[in-house]
């Protein structure tokens, strides 16, 4: 008998997907009613999740295709809770450009049902079933705002980028089925023989398309032009939502398939955190578009998401995935302060515009200022305890080479995070923003800068939760 | 010990600056505003008076050590105080008071961000002298860059941008490294409690690789030649409030950590590289004292002469002997105490004149004469005249470095003399000779508290100098001991 109440959040999830469709169509006028109603299902998700993780050890569900353990749920959870976030903070930013529909909602929590599913995949096909339902809704997504040109751009250049790379990855899952004889991982991890050669390409082919997803480097090249061209809500949900799947499922591939095949894939690892910790520091130096110059600080970001990765440890592991939990933090603080700076139904995104914000708006520009010098990594903020736990990990393991360069591009990457600072705090005022934002604005950008300012006081509990995560 | 004072020192600041933060800024709250500050800072420094009474002199153990579980079964918030680090605790709880009462005129837009910055910074100085964690230390240390950035880069002259770039990008640049040696440690030996790595000692093989990422850290931060160019552009355009805080104290962080960390921690790689560490304080003691010698501008001038008298400072630590370090010690406490006079100095006659150039003055010493018989008290001291804490600090590096190199000691004391010139050079030129300018005549002499603030730093600099023995006393048996635990391990290998 299968235990489907393991899968309720996702069945819950697609039933309520189904039922937004049907009311959507039928009711006129309900995208407010709408978008209530699926913030409440993300919530509820959420909750459900996590009772399961309290009750259940890890299982395995339909034939060993669906993993469910405290890994996938803390992800999923995660994942929710972003997804949520992003909802209640875009409401206004989608009114101005009234683009506020009914399929924005709905398109974000299918593609978070497609999150979910990665999430959960132990089987390459269940995987790229999931990899494919997130990706089609975040291509719709990306051109919401299909009256501008740039966001029509942005869609079509992540469906074509973003196609490629899904294709190379089929052709890894197919190169690894046909030397494994499954699609299953556990039976790929016993069945897989380093001594075959077409075996490295599969997986080589796999770790490229996987990059392409959390948009690491030399693969990036499509992040700062989505990221700019996309509405700024969407922006926000690209930035967070779907590298938490993306990295949850390069975990994954790495560390139970490809487990025995450590030597083949730590190099490339190490190489693309490299890559991309140098190269999203110094290309972001030259930007003047803020939502670019995110799109080349999140490619640094997950640059030392990645070297956590490359330690093979359970500590590497863990320290990756705190990681991405303060990135997320910061980063929807940094976009709230995006979405603020509105001035007649107009919204502002060059670097700029935001010259003199100090003198105008203090209480704003001082959370800026928190969330910058924590993005940099500067002490005593939950950004350098981010790196801290890497650099830690990456140590435990003796790479002081990928240490020193990491470092030091960090200390690339704070000129470009001060001469934000600079142009706020040094620079000469211009005209005020309007101050009439929205309660859940307001809310996110005290939260998220009072746990960054606060983190150093409490550091246990967020790695008590996520000590728990063993994946070797 | 039930009472944690230390933590108290570090967070009274904190408290303070927080007042300050939720309470509206506007012209009317500007008197409030800077009382607030002043009450917590003046607080503060009777609470380090205070510790410096309950502190006993005839031990080098850690004393108020408090001890708190920070980070699960990895770091431990620790702090505690011993002779070397209790000078400095007062020092900087002196220094605060006295900033936030100099800023009248100089700063008027956004005055209370500013104190909010000066007191923060004030608790993550106390928060670097007192910790005895690794990462604790690490962790105040470099927190401090983000006040300070905004102190220059705010309220500082008009290459302000500049300067605050370098600043914090040098600094950073350095402080790095000592985050992979610190994580290193912790790999190594299991620990980053600074007294345990003294009772464990580390490894021979791993000990020149942690000391030099120390030393790229301290080095910057000190700072010795050639990585100070950082130093006189951070002084020039920073407001003199922020030039005082950043010459008497965030200057002696590194000389602190020499002390504690390179001698403590790693005594085998210091042996090692005493010679560098000798030959770059020649070179910045004589080298920049020739650059001091030709600045047109007074800030720039004080501050290349800070340059050289940290170059005495490390001279000094490094002769391991018990004078080369106890006179390290005084010198970093009377540059503090003299080097923040002096950029006051220059900060009162930049009030009226709107200048920093030298050859805007000369002989205003009939005009304004309170200000030049102070001015050269300051001077003199800063170029060591016997009476003064300049000379106790100079003379005691010198006789630690005629016992240990006598060629060093000889160099080096040549560059006391290039000292005495350049700085009674300057002094000749602004304030002695003709006036040159007739807008001179305009200036007006000390107000109350500004000679309230320089008097209380001559005090101090005098007393010390004819009587050195409270702070001797302090610093003695701790140095001893440090001493002592050094020759042990130089011994065994």
């Amino acid at each position: 008998m299968i235990n489907l109440e393991l899968i309720f959040p996702e069945i819950f999830l697609s039933l309520s997907i189904m039922f937004l469709l049907i009311l959507g169509v039928f009711k006129k006028n309900s995208s407010t009613l709408i978008q209530n109603i699926s913030l409440i299902v993300l919530l509820i998700t959420a909750v459900i999740t996590f009772n399961e993780t309290l009750a259940i050890n890890q299982t395995t569900l339909f034939n060993d295709s669906i993993i469910i353990d405290y890994f996938s749920s803390f992800m999923k959870i995660v994942t929710l809770i972003a997804a949520f976030l992003v909802l209640l903070i875009s409401t206004n930013y989608l009114k101005t450009f009234k683009i506020f529909k009914i399929e924005y909602p709905i398109l974000i929590l299918s593609s978070v049902l497609g999150m979910m599913v990665m999430i959960s995949s132990n089987d390459l096909i269940v995987f790229y079933m999931g990899l494919e339902l997130q990706s089609l809704a975040l291509y719709v997504l990306a051109t919401f705002n299909r009256d501008q040109l740039k966001s029509s751009e942005a869609g079509l250049k992540y469906f074509v980028l973003s196609a490629l790379s899904s294709g190379l990855l089929l052709y890894g899952c197919s190169l690894i089925y046909g030397f494994t004889g499954s699609t299953n991982f556990n039976v790929i991890a016993n069945q897989l023989n380093s001594s075959e050669y077409m075996i490295t390409f599969g997986i080589v082919f796999i770790l490229v398309g996987l990059a392409f997803k959390i948009s690491a480097v030399p693969f990036h090249m499509w992040a700062p032009d989505v990221y700019e061209g996309s509405p700024t809500s969407v922006t926000l949900f690209f930035t967070m939502v779907p590298k938490i799947a993306a990295l949850t499922v390069f975990i994954r591939f790495l560390y139970v398939p490809f487990l025995n095949l450590i030597d083949q894939w730590q190099i490339i690892l190490i190489f693309l955190s490299i890559a991309s910790m140098l190269f999203g520091a110094i290309a972001a130096i030259g930007q003047t578009n803020i939502k670019r110059l995110i799109a080349y600080s999140s490619i640094g970001h997950i640059g030392y998401t990645l070297a956590g990765l490359a330690t093979v440890s359970n500590d590497g592991i863990q320290s990756s995935v705190i990681y991405i939990t303060i990135y997320i933090i910061m980063n929807l603080g940094l976009f709230s302060c995006l979405l603020m700076m509105k001035r007649n139904n107009k919204y502002y995104e060059n670097i700029e515009d935001l010259s003199g914000l100090s003198k105008n708006h203090p209480l704003l520009s001082f959370s800026l200022l928190i969330i910058l010098f924590s993005l940099a990594g500067i002490p005593p903020l939950a950004g350098f305890f981010a790196k801290f736990y890497i650099f830690k990990s990456v140590l435990e393991q003796s790479m002081y080479f990928l240490a020193i360069v990491g470092l030091l591009s960090t200390v690339i990457a704070a000129f470009y995070y001060l001469r934000i600072i600079k142009i706020i705090y040094f620079d000469k005022e211009k005209e005020k923003y309007d101050t009439d934002h929205s309660l859940w604005l307001k809310l996110s950008l005290t939260a998220s800068t009072l746990l960054i300012l606060m983190y150093f006081i409490f550091p246990n509990q967020l790695i008590e939760v996520i000590s728990r995560i063993n994946i070797i | 010990m039930n009472f944690p004072i230390l933590s108290y020192l570090i967070l009274l600041p904190t408290i303070g600056s927080l007042f300050i933060f939720f309470t509206k800024s506007n012209k009317e709250n500007n008197i409030t505003v800077k009382y607030v500050a002043l009450f917590t800072s003046l607080v503060n420094f009777f609470l380090s008076i205070y510790l410096w009474i309950l502190f006993d002199q005839s031990t080098s153990e850690f004393q108020f050590v408090e001890d708190r579980i920070w980070i699960e079964s990895f770091i431990n918030y620790k702090v505690g105080v011993d002779g070397i680090s209790i000078l400095f605790i007062v020092l900087t709880t002196f220094i605060t008071p006295l900033c936030i009462i100099s800023i009248n005129n100089s700063i008027k837009n956004r005055l209370s961000e500013f104190l909010i910055a000066v007191l923060i910074m004030e608790s993550f100085m106390i928060g670097v002298f007192c910790s005895l964690d690794l990462v604790v230390f690490y962790l105040f240390f470099e927190a401090g860059l983000i006040p300070m950035f905004l102190i220059i880069g705010i309220w500082g002259g008009t290459r302000r941008v500049y300067s605050a770039f370098k600043f914090f990008l040098f600094t950073l640049l350095g402080s790095v490294l000592m985050l992979v040696a610190i994580i290193s440690i912790y790999w190594i030996s299991g620990t980053t409690d600074v007294i345990q790595l003294y009772e464990l000692g580390i490894d021979a093989k791993y000990q020149n690789f942690l000391w030099l990422a120390f030393f790229s850290s301290f080095a910057v931060k000190t700072p010795m030649w050639p990585v100070h160019t950082w130093l006189p552009d951070a002084h020039v355009e920073a407001p003199t409030a922020g030039s005082v805080l950043l010459a008497a104290i965030l200057l002696k962080m590194a000389g602190y950590g020499f002390i504690r960390f390179s001698l403590g921690l790693f005594p085998i790689a210091s042996e090692t590289f005493t010679p560098l560490i000798y030959t770059l304080s020649v070179i910045a003691i004589i080298f920049t004292s020739f650059i001091a010698l030709m600045q047109e501008d007074m800030k720039k001038l004080i501050a290349y002469s800070s340059v050289a008298h940290m170059g005495f400072v490390t001279l000094g630590i490094f002769t391991i002997q018990q004078q080369g370090i106890e006179g390290s010690i005084i010198q970093m406490i009377s540059h503090g105490l003299v080097s923040a006079a002096l950029f006051l100095c220059v900060g009162v006659v930049y009030d009226r004149m709107h200048s920093r150039l030298i050859n805007t003055y000369g002989g205003i010493v009939s005009i304004i004469p309170k200000y030049s018989v102070l001015f050269m008290l300051f001077t003199l001291a800063a170029l060591g005249l016997p009476g003064t804490s300049g000379f106790v600090g100079e003379f005691l590096i010198l006789m630690g470095a005629f016992k240990d190199n006598f060629l060093v000691a000889v160099v080096a004391s040549l560059g006391v003399i290039i000292g005495a010139a350049y700085m009674l050079w300057l002094y000749k030129r602004v304030v002695f000779g003709k006036l040159v300018n007739s807008d001179l005549k305009q200036m007006v002499d000390l107000n109350k508290s500004e000679l309230f603030i320089l008097t209380c730093l001559a005090i101090p600099t005098l007393f010390f100098g004819f009587y050195p023995d409270p702070l001797l006393n302090t610093i003695e048996v701790s140095i001893t001991d440090l001493i002592e635990v050094y020759n042990i391990n130089i011994m065994h290998n």
